[in-house]
């Protein structure tokens, strides 16, 4: 990958490594995150979370709290209830007969999780606040507590919520149960296994932070917050506290990652604001990273038995899958959409399966709320497919990149209607495989491999061939599957009568880059100097209407809507320019930001002269009102469906279970690139967080329900010598789909590398029957797994 | 609560706050005096946002007493360039595209900044371990050894630490 270039070094912007433009505010310390604002009388929320589980909380004296110098305020349950703000989150993911328990802003009668949200106490300064929560003395009856979706659903497990007796939120389920079953009787050779997905950490760099000012004067309120999605924000704490959504302005300023745990509501963002509507002052809270461990949603966390049933030929004839997925102890914003259409609607993956069942079980546990980290579903369903691969082909003895192959959707046959009812809109699987396979030279690697087992040392060689859906969208089909909000995107954009340009959009970017990217579509649409086209994005009052930045959906959806904006501004100016060069609008051509009449291209107008004339508006064609500007509304046709190959490469020591990465190669492809540098950056970065599902992370609770992953000394996030260098390339397969052609690359790392490293650790392990190890594969893990292996009859030695 | 009286001197400016004993460095810097370039993303030294120099030695802020800093020369973020300048660590982190939400950035480059006057010439591995107190979970870190290496090829060996 070249170095990235100046704006003005690029001929064409689209396709150009662009310097980021949000940088220089970053790098010097001047970029504002929501803590480093202070409004004059800012006040501070800290937040008292149940210790336990599971437990019944008999009462809560907050007297010694109110008491304390500096106090200005402790809440509980019962003042929310007074105050008539319903003060409840609802899911905005609904399935067929959901069970839905309240979900309070503050534990009523009972805890569910660890992390619960019980009380808050506000103080002019953060210590005091915090002070003022530990002298809160709250009564527990502390509860039996399950965490673990299996687990949860035996008969002797505790009930969580009386509403879902059994702890079961819901059953769905998707593909044809009698169709598949007959197609695994009819199948040469079955193969299953059970996995787990674990439970993550998202760990956002900048933990969950909220300033909210509500002015009495105006009755509005301002909320500052880390968030990927203003505009879902401002609804759900206008329905969670019932203040008019038109007085309330929700502002994403530089936000410190996301990664999906910031677009969900949390009961603290909602407190905070509630608290500044009681004290009618500015209120800030921060979460702590213990705090924010025990109480942002977790991602991931499934259990599942999974089987595929093949001929000797390789071919596979059916997908038979059982999930059970973890909610946690409430249903959080987006909680049953994970285990749903978000994973299940994904199980093929690259391959041509006629016949897919999966049934889906979604269980309460006493643990904090699931909620969407990077893939959402995706990259468990992938996990599954890639695994149940590597297994297959090994169960024939056959290559595995040969039965990849045998099973890929050809490239001709797209778009592709699967059969969980998706429609892949692009895909040429083969030509990421290739490129892979040949920069990671395959062949040598088998030799290498054998050479080095003869040595007594266990190299593995990981694939794994992803797809993704992303760009969500059609409203209308979110609509109908159970999604309560439409998955549009809004972007406008506005001349200045100077002819320089502003653009809105509804996306939220959190480190993506968005302004560059933006600002280089636009230029080039436009034909306007990058320079002068200004990027605005995350704050309600500003842009008319979004949906957010999340499930790689900014460039396909926001980046349409602009791009379509963009396009009808065009026209406008055409129409003006014609008037003024007194031609037909048909005979002027628009290029590099000028309007010339077809052979005769001394007469011509910039598209900068028509704005000043349009805002001018002395003298405009019939019928044309004054102004350059549009506002696009753009609903996908369809979703985006990028995709790629990952190989790994990793020698295993048999004696300490350390597993050392060699190679990582990455072959991505994400449809046109906007800017490559930028995805480039996101392909490393979301293959770190894979590799740290793969080896490192997750999170462990004890049987009490107790978090035992609270803070980073115990939770083992990726450290720079811990990954390796990832040698990255790219294909182009354009989706027809959206004008620029655009699919999403924000996720694909963490899609691809969980199933790569355990498909290359289990490569290693051959030599001891070792076919399956659960993530994270720590030196712990796989130390035990090799010394089981070999103290059964029939392994290594 | 007492509080005490004590000195800093950041980027070379002198300050003089009252703090409470325990006062963590990284909200003295943040919260009375506004350098709120310095971040903070965990309070306990395991992710190194709050990163800053003390004395000219890189320390985590969020572990130091305020008092325990008193009379010491700070340098933070809002330092690093000179006169409006940019360090080549900031040249560097962008050019080679070492930043995304920029969360860690300052705490990166504050950690960077030590390593090279340590080691003028560090090679791949050894920026890694460097860097192994400052969690990124954004770049994956291939571009911050990248920024580190070119900054260090542009600084010529000669440290930007004071
Ligand atoms: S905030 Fe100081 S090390 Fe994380
Ligand atoms: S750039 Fe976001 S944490 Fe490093």
């Amino acid at each position: 990958m070249p170095d990235s270039i100046e704006a003005g070094q690029a001929e064409k912007l689209q396709g150009s490594p662009v310097e980021r433009r949000e940088d220089p505010e970053l790098l010097t310390g001047e970029a504002t995150f929501t803590d480093d604002m202070e409004p004059r009388g800012t006040v501070h929320m800290a937040v008292l979370r149940s210790q336990y589980g599971h437990a019944r909380i008999e009462s809560i004296d907050t007297s010694a709290a109110e008491e304390l110098d500096g106090v200005l305020a402790v809440y509980t349950a019962d003042d929310v209830a007074a105050s008539e703000a319903p003060g409840q989150i609802e899911p905005i993911w609904l399935l067929p007969d959901l069970k839905r328990p309240p979900y309070p802003m503050l534990a009523r009668d009972k805890a569910r999780y660890q992390g619960q949200p019980v009380a808050v106490a506000v103080a002019d300064d953060r210590y005091r606040a915090s002070d003022a929560v530990d002298a809160i003395d709250v009564t527990y009856d502390r509860l039996e507590a399950v965490t673990g979706a299996r687990e949860a659903t035996d008969e002797d497990a505790p009930t969580i919520h009386e509403e879902a007796p059994e702890n079961v939120a819901a059953e769905w389920d998707v593909g044809d149960e009698e169709a598949t079953d007959e197609a695994f009787e009819n199948a040469d050779r079955t193969v299953s296994v059970d996995l787990v997905n674990q439970r993550l950490l998202p760990t956002a760099m900048e933990p969950r932070v909220t300033l909210a000012n509500y002015r009495p004067s105006a009755d509005e309120l301002v909320v500052h917050m880390g968030t990927q999605c203003p505009h879902l924000h401002r609804r759900f704490m206008a329905d969670m506290l019932d203040f008019p959504e038109q007085k309330m302005r929700v502002i994403a300023p530089e936000v410190g990652g996301g990664f999906g745990s910031k677009d969900s509501a949390h009961p603290d963002e909602a407190l905070t604001a509630w608290c500044s509507l009681q004290l009618e002052r500015p209120v800030k809270w921060q979460a702590t990273r213990t705090e924010a461990y025990a109480s942002t949603g977790h991602g991931r966390g499934q259990e599942t038995t999974a089987e595929i049933a093949v001929d000797e030929d390789g071919s596979i004839q059916a997908l038979r899958v059982e999930t059970y997925g973890d909610l946690g102890g409430y249903l959080s914003t987006w909680g049953p959409l994970m285990p749903a259409h978000g994973y299940a609607l994904m199980l093929p993956g690259q391959y041509d399966v006629e016949n897919v069942y999966c049934e889906v079980t979604e269980v309460f546990t006493n643990a904090t709320p699931t909620e969407p980290y990077r893939g959402a579903g995706r990259p468990e369903a992938s996990y599954v497919i890639e695994r149940l691969a590597t297994l297959a082909a090994r169960e024939l003895d056959m290559d595995p990149v040969e039965f990849r192959r045998k099973n890929f959707i050809s490239r001709d046959d797209f778009p592709h209607e699967t059969a969980t009812g998706l429609l892949y809109d692009s895909g040429d699987y083969d030509k990421t495989l290739d490129r892979a396979i040949e920069m990671a030279d395959l062949e040598a690697l088998r030799e290498k491999q054998a050479d080095l087992r003869e040595e007594g040392r266990y190299l593995g060689i990981g694939i794994s061939c992803y797809n993704e859906s992303c760009g969500y969208g059609p409203s209308e089909i979110i609509g109908q599957i159970g999604g309560q909000l439409g998955l549009y995107e809004n972007g406008v954009v506005r001349f200045h009568p100077s002819g320089s340009v502003t653009v809105y959009c509804g996306t939220s970017g959190h480190g993506q880059g968005h302004e560059t990217t933006y600002a280089q579509i636009v230029a080039d649409e436009l034909g306007v100097d990058y320079d002068d086209i200004e990027v605005i994005e995350g704050d309600t009052d500003e842009v008319p209407m979004g949906m957010g930045t999340y499930g790689s959906r900014s460039v396909s959806v926001g980046g349409s809507a602009i791009v379509e904006a963009s396009r009808e501004v065009v026209e406008k100016a055409g129409t003006i320019a014609a008037h003024h060069l007194e031609v037909s609008e048909e005979d002027l051509e628009f290029e590099d930001g000028e309007f010339q009449i077809t052979g005769a291209p001394a007469r011509s107008m910039t598209i900068q002269e028509v704005a000043r004339e349009a805002y001018l508006a002395h003298d405009l064609p019939d019928g044309t009102s004054p102004g350059l500007e549009a506002t696009n509304f753009y609903d996908p046709e369809n979703l985006v469906f990028p995709f790629g190959t990952h190989i790994v490469v990793v020698e295993v020591d048999p004696d300490t279970g350390e597993v050392d990465i060699e190679r990582y190669v990455a072959v991505d492809d994400c449809g046109n690139q906007i800017n490559p540098k930028i995805v480039e950056g996101q392909v490393h970065g979301a293959i770190a967080q894979g590799l740290g599902q793969g080896l490192f992370e997750g999170v462990e609770y004890d049987e009490n329900g107790t978090l035992l992953t609270g803070s980073m000394q115990d939770y083992t996030l990726p450290k720079a010598f811990q990954v390796p260098e990832y040698e990255t390339d790219h294909t182009v397969t354009p989706s027809p789909h959206n004008p620029l052609g655009a699919k999403g690359i924000g996720e694909a790392g963490t899609i691809a590398a969980p199933p790569a490293v355990v498909n290359a650790v289990t490569d290693a392990l051959q030599p001891f029957g070792i076919d399956h190890i659960d993530m994270p594969l720590t030196d712990e893990t796989v130390w035990q797994a090799i010394q089981h292996a070999t103290a059964e009859p029939g392994g290594a030695d | 609560m007492t509080h005490h009286d004590i000195e800093l001197s950041v980027n070379g400016t002198e300050h003089e706050l009252s703090v409470e004993p325990r006062t963590l460095l990284a909200h003295a810097l943040r919260d009375e005096l506004g350098y709120t370039g310095t971040n903070v993303g965990c309070e306990t030294t395991m992710c190194g946002a709050c990163t800053v120099l003390l004395d000219g030695d890189a320390v985590k802020s969020c572990t130091v007493l305020a008092v325990q800093a008193d009379g010491a020369e700070v340098k933070t973020v809002e330092g690093l360039s000179d006169d409006g300048e940019f360090h080549p660590l900031q040249k560097s982190f962008q050019k080679e595209h070492g930043l995304q939400c920029g969360y860690c950035t300052p705490g990166m480059m504050m950690t960077a900044l030590d390593v090279l006057e340590d080691n003028p010439d560090p090679d791949d591995a050894e920026i890694r371990e460097a860097l192994e107190g400052n969690i990124c979970r954004c770049t994956g870190y291939q571009n911050i050894i990248n920024a580190v290496k070119s900054a260090a090829d542009d600084m010529g060996g000669v440290s930007g630490a004071d």
